[in-house]
């Protein structure tokens, strides 16, 4: 089932995925299907409080237990220096609490035993006695001068504040609004909410006493990265550690940290001698791994009278969490919200981030956002959707007037970007053909005649992906570089070995089609190793929609090496100049004499065979690289959403979704649409009902699939895609990353679909999510605050 | 992944043996049926029963019947037996749209009809469906069956008058000239209630003679708008008097606040999908499908 | 206590706790590591199974309330080396990203294909409506299945689950 009718595509084109074969047969290898001999199971309790002071841990009935082998508590750890962890935003982070917990879900004490059942009767037996402090749930008030102080453990930390951070020109800005003819501003939240893999976090850790081995078979979309932090963390020495992330039930950022289970796993393997898993349940994930979001949002767009946009004025409260534990480069602590600008050609713009600590769990950024892009661009297109509606001008038409030109490129934005290359125009009007934009407003029309409720979103987006340029982009000092290595056996069958790691985006037939389209031979011919630490050379991980951008040149430009490296073994064997062998797919061959040439498979094996070659050159045609992006790549894509709203019941359908995506040239056009499918049901479901939600106490109140609502396949419309091509003019295959185009774009598409319906009532903003109670009440006036408990 | 505490386990082989163990293992045992409900309590460690009583053997409470005028649905059907029904859909509109929108396809084909209404759990549509068609419960206890009116089961969320030793066997609804339906909003298709409600009208001559209203997790007593019913008794099967029935049911129930919403707005979708109930029904009294 | 239960057409009996859930008795007593759990509490559907023939959440039935019984798991779909349709669906069609919904969708297509050999969309959807997919926006799940229907895998007749489970007949009296 490798093949399409016509055969697969020797490189880029459709094809069916090589990974499939083991997953239709239930064969794939998802960390929590490893069973190791003698293999012990984890336990992680955890703190029913959002903020309380621990005052006792008696863990003697559970080490009673039979079945228990290991009761760990901080105080275990402490004694091995690993109580407390750095994090990748260089804070720290309880592993597992020793003097207080500072959300609901932390992590408090880690059982081992002989079964998973038994594991989980243990933690009943644990006894803690909590003195309950003052919980801070509402990022908006942890400023407040009185406000508990969260982070007591850190020195010189006399309050909740994180960091400030800004980007633009404010005087100019100022001075752009001053000069405006319309200034419009709007509050809004970009709530919390979680990327939510259907497979759990989990490890299995296999420490050998004798070797002094550490295995770590996890669910990490970094498995390089954990490496090298463990080593750091644990004092384990790097070459002794190996990391194993097996077939992976989804990412989407939530596997990119790394979390007090998996560092309780590995103390657990070594206090037992024993390997030991740890798998989450579903609570445990929503309630203690990486959320997403958390952004509250304060937005000013300054226009001329006839809709030229002339500035954006942004102020961010940002909820971290009670440790800063977000992934993103290290210059970067708002990732790249700066781009927040948009795809519009401004005259000024300044933004400003303060990061806070509250009693939630840590995180940040996570789930498909590419740093921040997700909010900036939510930002910018509901301000545009606003001025819209405050200059009585269509939505389409607005932006139409504003997008950037094809020929601004490399467009320099006022936040410091280098936009690579685009042709927005062309994106927005292919949507709206395919949407048949005018019939839509036309039938919207007909329908608030009668009192019928429709609604027609727009958004455009442009994207950030592909960290990064390592002279400014690094994670703990790593900078973001990927290796790759490629080996042609003897018949011309290569292997390739790259750092990056997929959680279902296909890299297996990916990268081998990269190759293929590089050396001229069939994707089949190429495998692709992953995943493994021992294995693999260095590189950062599957994230920030990276793989392509960084590691997909790092495939291409190390298969151009193993090409250049077969001139030389042609020419030899062709008894001609390297200078005289022209390159066509797959085979060298002597200028003006298109018959004398040879094959890949042919070089391959005159390579390792006695051919004499040429002084200095060493023979097989193995070869490795490292590409280090020069800049960032900048897909983009114009989307549009059709919704109808029940205004008696608040309930919203979307009835349509077109999807015009712009990631460059496209590797494997199936896959690709398959990334943008993915991303546009997330963006319905964080539009209308994604949420994690905090009382005053600081519950969680999404805590289980049952109050954090995922989109199924009756909320989803049949997503209509459309596509163009700007090649990325830095990127060796002008390729640019797509995993997160979709799910940066459609919240916005779905919200402004949702308000436009809502017009005629007067509803200018709704908070997401756009529950029916939500989008009842904003119609009434009332809005609801969607990231607190309904009261 | 959560997993439930230990319990002995028993499998019934009848429905005398099943209550047999209930009596012996007393008030810690508990019965399980589908087990949709009470195992994610158990994993949750919410519920922490000494014995379960599985039943799914018991074949045969297990059937959909006609007896008389009346339809007996055994308490072991499951939801998607309910659903696919045809005497059901033929007479009962408003089970059959409860149940398409009772969880998902693959909870209904385990769930059953009985474990839903020993639960009692507010939001759980079939008690409101059952409750406005004022279905009659059939349960077997130590001293032999007795019936129950449906509207004299519920004690109060989660709370039955079921005996200990009692199993519900059997829920029978009248046959009769009527037309029902059931109206739900949800945050997503799968979801609890936010609100739901369900009509039953039987109509004689442009009269309305008996109207059934179940309300579903607004804490309506017995699930039922017992004045919403008064006011529309005699009354004509008209939108204004479905509308004032709508806004009668929606001040007789105690919604509560939660994720789902604040109490205006399940208070305002009381009386909104009481009345496109009412008129959905009235519609089906007219021979149109709605 | 000791059960055996059925599974892909064969014969397995183990001492177990009754408090046992099927999907672990799959994946850790049988080793058929193909069926997923992903939520705890029902709503997710990767374990989804066949409980006598009919598609079940394998995280809420205990192995107890198998004994006895017949279960079939994805393991158990292809006919020896043949893939079933719907398997060759899901390939053909990009109908899988990360494999972890997989197992369970395939299970309920499968399912669906028996009953209706010709589902529309709308079918499809409503079918696989309580299991979530993270990954595909369910578009390219919906075009498998209707691949299958049309590549010879509708109605084709089950090798578990024959045995029809209690209250599938409707008896009128």
């Amino acid at each position: 089932m490798t093949t399409t009718a016509e055969g697969p595509p020797v490189g880029f084109g459709r094809m069916t995925r090589k990974e499939d074969a083991r997953f239709v047969r239930g064969h794939g290898t998802y960390v929590d299907d490893v069973r190791l001999p003698g293999m012990l199971h984890g336990a992680v309790l955890r703190s029913p409080l959002a903020h309380a002071r621990i005052v006792s841990i008696d863990t003697s009935a559970a080490e009673a237990h039979p079945k228990v082998k290991a009761v760990i508590t901080g105080e275990t750890l402490a004694g091995l220096g690993l109580a407390w962890m750095p994090t990748i935003s260089y804070d720290t982070q309880a592993v597992l609490a020793t003097d207080k917990v500072r959300f609901q879900g932390q992590e408090v004490a880690f059982v081992v035993a002989e079964d998973r059942y038994a594991a989980r009767d243990a933690l009943e037996l644990i006894d803690v006695e909590y003195e309950p402090l003052p919980p801070v749930p509402d990022a908006r008030r942890a400023l407040d001068p009185d406000a508990p102080v969260i982070r007591d453990d850190k020195e010189h930390q006399s309050d909740n504040h994180i960091f400030d951070w800004s980007a633009g020109d404010k005087d100019r800005t100022d001075e752009v609004f001053a000069g405006a003819d319309v200034v419009v501003a709007q509050d809004m939240l970009y709530p919390r909410v979680h990327p939510a893999p259907l497979e759990t976090c989990g490890t299995v850790a296999d420490m050998d006493a004798i070797t002094g081995k550490l295995t770590v078979w996890s669910t990490t979309q970094a498995p390089h990265a954990h490496r090298t932090l463990y080593a750091m963390v644990a004092g384990i020495p790097e070459h002794k550690i190996r990391i194993i992330s097996p077939d992976i039930g989804g990412g989407f950022g939530n596997k990119v940290g790394i979390y007090p289970g998996y560092v309780c796993a590995v103390v657990g393997s070594i206090v037992t001698g024993k390997p030991v898993k740890w798998t989450e349940d579903r609570s445990e994930n929503l309630m203690s791994t990486s959320f997403a979001r958390d952004y509250h949002m304060h937005g000013e767009i300054a226009a001329t009278r006839d809709g030229r946009i002339r500035g954006l004025r942004v102020h961010v409260i940002a909820d971290h969490g009670a440790f800063n534990a977000t992934a993103q480069p290290t210059q970067f602590p708002a990732g790249f919200f700066g781009v927040f600008t948009g795809s519009y050609d401004l005259a000024a713009a300044h933004c400003t981030v303060t990061g806070v600590y509250t009693n939630k769990a840590p995180g940040g950024v996570a789930y498909a956002c590419s740093f921040r892009v997700t909010e900036a661009v939510y930002l910018v297109e509901r301000m545009v959707d606003v001025l819209a509606a405050e200059l009585g001008l269509d939505p389409a038409e607005l932006r139409m007037r504003n997008l950037l030109r094809p020929g601004q490129f490399p467009y320099q934005t006022q936040t410091g970007w280098e936009y690579d290359s685009g042709d927005y125009p062309r994106a927005l009007q292919l949507a709206m053909d395919i949407a048949h934009y005018e019939d839509l407003r036309r039938e919207q029309a007909e329908k608030r005649e009668r009192g019928e409720l429709m609604g027609i979103g727009v958004s455009f987006f442009t994207e950030a992906v592909g960290a990064g340029p390592r002279k400014h982009m690094d994670i703990l000092g790593l900078g973001m570089a990927d290796g790759a290595e490629l080996r042609v056996h003897p018949t011309g069958k290569a292997v390739l070995r790259i750092s990056v790691q997929s959680q279902g985006q296909g890299h297996e037939t990916t990268f081998a089609q990269i190759v293929a389209e590089e050396l001229g031979i069939p994707p089949e011919d190429v495998e692709v190793v992953h995943g493994d630490t021992d294995q693999t050379p260095f590189g950062l991980g599957t994230y920030g929609s990276r793989s392509t951008p960084v590691s997909g040149a790092a495939a291409a430009m190390v298969a151009r090496k193993v090409r250049e490296r077969a001139k030389i073994v042609a020419s030899a064997m062709l008894e001609v100049s390297p200078d005289d062998l022209e390159w066509e797919k797959g085979r060298w061959f002597v200028t003006g004499d298109p018959d004398q040439g040879r094959t890949m498979a042919e070089i391959a094996l005159a390579a390792h065979s006695t051919l004499e070659l040429p002084e200095g050159v060493e023979g097989h045609l193995d070869a490795s690289c490292v590409y280090n992006p020069p800049n960032l790549t900048f897909p983009f894509g114009a989307y549009i959403c059709v919704t109808d709203v029940d205004a008696d019941t608040g309930q919203v359908k979307v009835r349509r979704f077109i999807a015009v995506d712009d990631c460059g040239n496209r590797i494997n056009p199936t896959i690709v649409e398959g990334q943008v499918h993915g991303g546009l049901a997330d963006g319905v479901g964080m539009a209308l009902m994604q949420v994690i939600a905090f009382d005053e106490d600081g519950n969680c109140l999404g805590g289980s699939f049952m109050d954090y609502l995922l989109p199924t396949s009756m909320e989803c419309p049949s997503w209509e895609l459309g596509e163009t091509v700007t090649p990325s003019p830095h990127h060796p295959i002008g390729a640019k990353g797509v995993g997160e185009s979709a799910t940066v774009g459609s919240p916005p598409a779905v919200v402004n679909a949702v308000v436009d319906a809502l017009k005629p009532l007067g509803v200018r903003h709704v908070d997401m999510p756009l529950t029916p109670a939500a989008v009842w009440r904003a119609a009434q006036g009332r809005p609801l605050r969607t990231d607190l408990a309904i009261t | 992944m959560q997993v439930p505490a230990a319990f002995q386990y028993e499998r019934a082989t009848s429905v005398e043996q099943a209550i047999e163990l209930l009596t012996r293992y007393g008030p810690e045992a508990r019965v399980v049926a589908g087990g949709h409900s009470l195992l994610p309590m158990m994993k949750l460690r919410l519920a922490q029963p000494e014995a379960l009583i599985d039943i799914n053997g018991l074949g045969e409470l297990a059937l959909i019947r006609v007896d008389g005028h009346e339809l007996a649905i055994g308490a072991m059907v499951r939801h998607a037996d309910l659903l696919a029904s045809a005497v059901v859909g033929e007479h009962f509109p408003i089970l059959r749209d409860a149940e398409r929108v009772i969880a998902d396809p693959l909870v209904r084909n385990r769930g059953t009809v009985g474990g839903s209404l020993c639960q009692a759990d507010p939001s759980e549509d079939l008690s409101a469906a059952f409750s406005a068609l004022r279905a009659t419960l059939v349960a077997q206890g130590p001293g032999g069956r007795r019936t129950i009116g449906i509207r004299d089961f519920f004690l109060g969320p989660y709370e039955t008058v079921l005996d200990e030793a009692e199993l519900l066997v059997e829920i029978r609804v009248p046959i009769r000239s009527h037309a029902s339906a059931y109206r739900k909003v949800e945050r997503r298709v799968g979801d609890w209630a936010v609100v739901a409600a369900g009509a039953v009208l039987e109509i004689s001559d442009g009269v309305v003679t008996e109207a059934g209203i179940g309300l579903t997790a607004v804490g309506a007593r017995r699930f039922v708008a017992e004045r919403a019913e008064d006011f529309l008794r005699g009354g004509r099967p008209d939108d204004e008097g479905f509308a004032e029935a709508g806004r009668i049911a929606s001040q007789e129930c105690r919604p509560t606040a939660d994720q789902r919403g604040p109490v205006d707005y399940k208070r305002h979708l009381a009386a909104e999908l009481t009345t496109r109930a009412l008129r959905a029904a009235a519609a089906r009294a007219e021979g149109q499908e709605a | 206590m000791r059960i055996t239960v059925t599974v892909n057409g064969e014969q397995y009996t183990r001492d177990v706790e009754p408090r046992l859930l099927l999907v672990h008795f799959l994946r850790d007593e049988l080793g058929l590591t193909g069926t997923h759990w992903g939520c705890d509490t029902s709503n997710c559907g990767v374990c989804a199974v066949w409980l006598d023939g009919t598609p079940v959440k394998s995280c809420t039935v205990l192995a107890a309330m198998a004994d006895g019984h017949e279960v079939r798991t994805v393991e158990g779909l292809a006919q020896g080396a043949e893939l079933d349709p719907v398997q060759q669906g899901f390939v053909a069609c990009h109908g899988l990203q990360c494999g972890f919904c997989t197992p369970g969708m395939m299970m309920t297509a499968r399912w669906l294909l028996d009953r209706n050999a010709d589902p529309s969309e709308e079918d499809i959807r409503k079918a696989i409506s309580g299991q979530v997919c993270r990954c595909t926006g369910y578009e390219n799940i919906v075009r498998a299945i209707r691949w299958a229907a049309e590549h010879g895998g509708g109605a084709r007749t089950a090798d578990a689950g024959t045995e029809p489970a209690p209250g599938r007949e409707e008896v009128r009296a």
